[in-house]
């Protein structure tokens, strides 16, 4: 960004005679200025980027709305407004309507712990097969990880959907769907905790005889675990988020209570639901923050 | 692991004395405190009593047991196959129609060959899976593998005449459904009989029926786009004609699927990149080496916290009350939500800089504005790119499905072919667009976070 320049050694050059230290100086501040002024090109270049993208997107998505953008701002928070003012007119009445969703937000609770737990074991399995330190054949490791990409990149939405179809509207299709999410992206996370371990144990093992499986549960996985815990109770947090979100398609839980009241404009049970929804999420945070900061002694970011 | 090593393992094996020595001399290494061993062993045990809960808890061996498992490969065939069907009604005996999936908007102008003609008997000949011959008021049905089934079809119901009932055969009273095999299936009730064949590949995928470019292959087109004198149309040139017929296919909607996922694009990104505009000032308020005033500190947190509480998903729903359904929503959607998780990610990189930077600045004199500027920003500007780029990626994915649930975009029309139950294959087709953009935004950031940070990364 604008770097106020001032010239060093400016003063010097006024002398006919032009020593050795003058002209580096010369040279020193010709190169600095050429950076200077580099940095400033790309400085406009990222901003003029920037306006482009974030002008041509609103206009875009203005374009394709079936409401306006001014329309819009006015009434950014008319909706909740008027399901807590719902709330409110029901008075101590609305403590009996959340009390009615914590079987759903149980159920949500369930959802999310149990894919978790299946996407840890199974990401924990094929993150070992994923790692190119611990695997010797690099066509092995490469096409795992493909298949890690896209068991990532298919959103969890549609395997619910698929699934809900199939099994009909159960919150086993959620945790189908949140299974499979979890699986790849815990193995890609897992396979780099594995690339940066420490080889040593591993060796060591490896001189005394052990076979691959005896390295890894010896050599690698004492090393990993702790980085496992914290990223498994971050997932933990995140598939919460995601089990509310698959009950939209009918997987169950909070998020089917969602849907059916956001449908019938029952606000009072919206309010309901979204506060048990934000509540939850926000003493998971606050739980799993604390744990992984046990587990591997920082603040897990990420 | 080989032979070699197994040969010179550990010097204590075989020698039970030496064993014994090294227990007592090293007891805690050979076996651990009793709580050291008890806690993995414990963790197990509840993740198996969990799971056990689990299968009582979702009901599974119930779900299982009503599950329509059939219907995946029922499903699974339209992903990647078409099937043609082949009608005759039982009061034309002349007259057979023959349908792209059953649709009256894609009718072949001829029977291909192989459904044979003569008179009012006509012969589909179904490949491996058999053949079958529709006569005035009876269907003879050939397995490939079985004796033929003859059935009577009349105005006055639908009977089975001969062969062996095999289990693949329903029938009612007024109605006969064979399934042959996966390719092919015969339906007959007392008004008509229909034939489907299913085939390998996506029908269709260039032009439609209705197109005078179907059925050309590539070199005619190309003949056509740049050498032909023929005008295709009057309004254009023939490239652009060539090209706009493919791109405004009605069956697969190629130009409103790109679209689509450009929408898409739009709510991750330009969402993503509001919000930590908006978050990066505001992290120098929430910081404590920044800002001494607590009690501001502590509202811009709490704001940070309650803004990150609230998925995209319940935000969008807010917003559409007040955009309409549209992009716009997710853009504010994603706004909001960012803002909360990039205002505590920058803080706290603020709040763990090296001071001496700041400091070296201020001791020249520079103002407080120059100060973070030339001090602070340098420093979390790497996070700041990281996370960007991190969540630009991430976003993309939730998109698609806060799309889904009414913000528009490639969701949306992911959300309508799966709801209709029949248009797998253009399922699949955007389920392919959606991971082959989301990996693309995988390696675009990932390239562009290495090459900007110079981060040793894994891939």
């Amino acid at each position: 960004m604008a770097s106020d320049t001032t010239a060093p050694g400016s003063g010097l050059s006024g002398t006919a005679a032009r020593s050795l230290s003058d002209r580096r100086i010369e040279e020193i501040e010709s190169s600095y200025a050429s950076v200077v002024r580099r940095r400033n090109l790309y400085t406009l270049l990222m901003i003029v980027v920037c306006t482009v993208v974030i002008a041509g997107g609103f206009r875009t998505a203005e374009e394709a709305n079936s409401g306006t953008f001014w329309g819009g701002i006015t009434a950014l928070f008319d909706y909740p407004a008027d399901i807590i003012g719902e709330a409110i007119e029901r008075g101590w009445g609305w403590f009996a309507v959340v009390w009615k969703y914590v079987p759903a937000l149980i159920e949500t609770i369930n959802i999310a712990i149990l894919s978790t737990l299946i996407g840890f074991v199974g990401g924990g399995l094929l993150s070992f097969v994923a790692s190119r330190n611990l695997v010797g054949s690099k066509p092995v490791v490469w096409s795992m990880r493909r298949v890690m990409d896209v068991t990532r990149a298919l959103p969890e939405l549609v395997l619910a959907l698929f699934a809900v179809l199939i099994i009909g509207p159960e919150a086993l299709a959620a945790v189908f769907a949140i299974a499979f999410h979890t699986t790849g992206a815990l193995a890609k996370l897992f396979s780099e905790v594995n690339e940066n371990a420490d080889m040593r144990p591993v060796h060591g093992l490896q001189a005394a005889g052990g076979n691959w499986v005896q390295r890894m549960r010896f050599g690698v996985l004492p090393t990993v675990l702790p980085n496992f815990l914290s990223y498994g109770l971050l997932r933990l947090e995140i598939n919460v988020r995601a089990s509310a979100i698959v009950g939209f398609v009918g997987a169950g839980g909070l998020g089917q209570a969602l849907k059916t009241n956001v449908g019938w404009r029952h606000g009072a049970d919206v309010a309901a639901i979204m506060f048990l929804l934000i509540a939850t999420i926000i003493v998971i945070d606050y739980v799993s923050t604390w744990a992984r900061r046990r587990l591997t002694g920082s603040a897990g970011v990420i | 692991m080989t032979a070699s090593n197994n040969a010179h393992a550990s010097p204590a094996a075989g020698d039970p004395d030496r064993l014994r020595e090294l227990e007592a001399s090293q007891p805690r290494a050979i076996h651990g405190s009793w709580a050291r061993r008890a806690i993995p062993i414990g963790a197990v045990l509840a993740a198996i009593a969990y799971l056990v809960f689990s299968v009582f808890y979702f009901e599974v061996p119930r779900v299982i047991r009503e599950a329509r498992f059939d219907l995946i490969e029922l499903y699974a065939l339209d992903l990647y196959a078409y099937k043609v069907h082949v009608t005759k009604e039982v009061g034309e005996p002349e007259a057979v129609t023959v349908q792209l999936e059953g649709s009256r908007l894609s009718e072949y102008d001829e029977p291909p060959a192989w459904v044979s003609l003569s008179g009012d008997t006509q012969t589909v000949d179904l490949g491996d899976s058999g053949s079958v011959t529709m006569q005035p008021g009876l269907v003879t049905i050939r397995p490939a593998d079985a004796k033929p089934i003859r059935v009577r079809a009349t105005e006055d119901g639908v009977k089975v005449l001969s062969g062996d009932v095999p289990d693949r055969l329903q029938i009612s009273e007024l109605k006969v459904d064979a399934r042959l095999d996966t390719w092919a299936r015969v339906q007959i009730t007392k008004s008509k009989v229909e034939v489907h064949r299913y085939f390998l590949g996506w029908a269709n995928f260039f032009y439609t029926f209705d197109s005078e470019l179907k059925g050309k292959s590539l070199g005619e087109l190309v003949d056509l786009a740049f050498f032909s004198d023929k005008r295709l149309s009057f309004d254009m040139p023939n490239w652009q004609f060539i090209l706009a017929e493919f791109w405004g296919n009605p069956l697969w909607q190629h130009g409103a699927i790109f679209w689509a996922m450009v929408q898409t694009l739009i709510m991750a990104i330009v969402g993503t990149l509001c919000a930590a505009l908006i978050a990066l000032p505001l992290s120098f308020a929430a910081a404590y080496n920044v800002n001494p005033l607590k009690g501001v500190r502590f509202g811009v947190q709490r704001l940070f916290d309650s803004l990150r509480a609230v998925d995209h998903l319940i935000w969008s729903l807010i917003f559409i009350r007040a955009f309409g359904l549209g992009p716009l929503s997710g853009i504010f959607a994603f706004m909001f939500t960012e803002t909360g998780t990039f205002g505590k990610l920058f803080s706290e990189a603020v709040e763990n800089i090296d001071r001496r930077e700041p400091e070296g600045v201020q001791a020249t004199g520079a103002s407080r504005l120059q100060k973070y500027r030339f001090g602070v920003l340098p420093q979390i500007l790497p996070v700041f790119v990281s996370q960007l780029l991190y969540f630009f990626e991430s976003n993309t994915r939730s998109a698609t499905i806060v799309g889904a649930l009414g913000a528009g975009g490639i969701g949306l029309k992911l959300m309508q072919t799966i709801q209709t139950r029949q248009d797998w294959e253009n399922t699949l087709y955007i389920v392919t667009i959606i991971v082959l953009t989301v990996i693309a935004m995988d390696s675009i950031s990932g390239w562009l976070r290495r090459r900007l940070i110079g981060a040793p990364e894994s891939n």
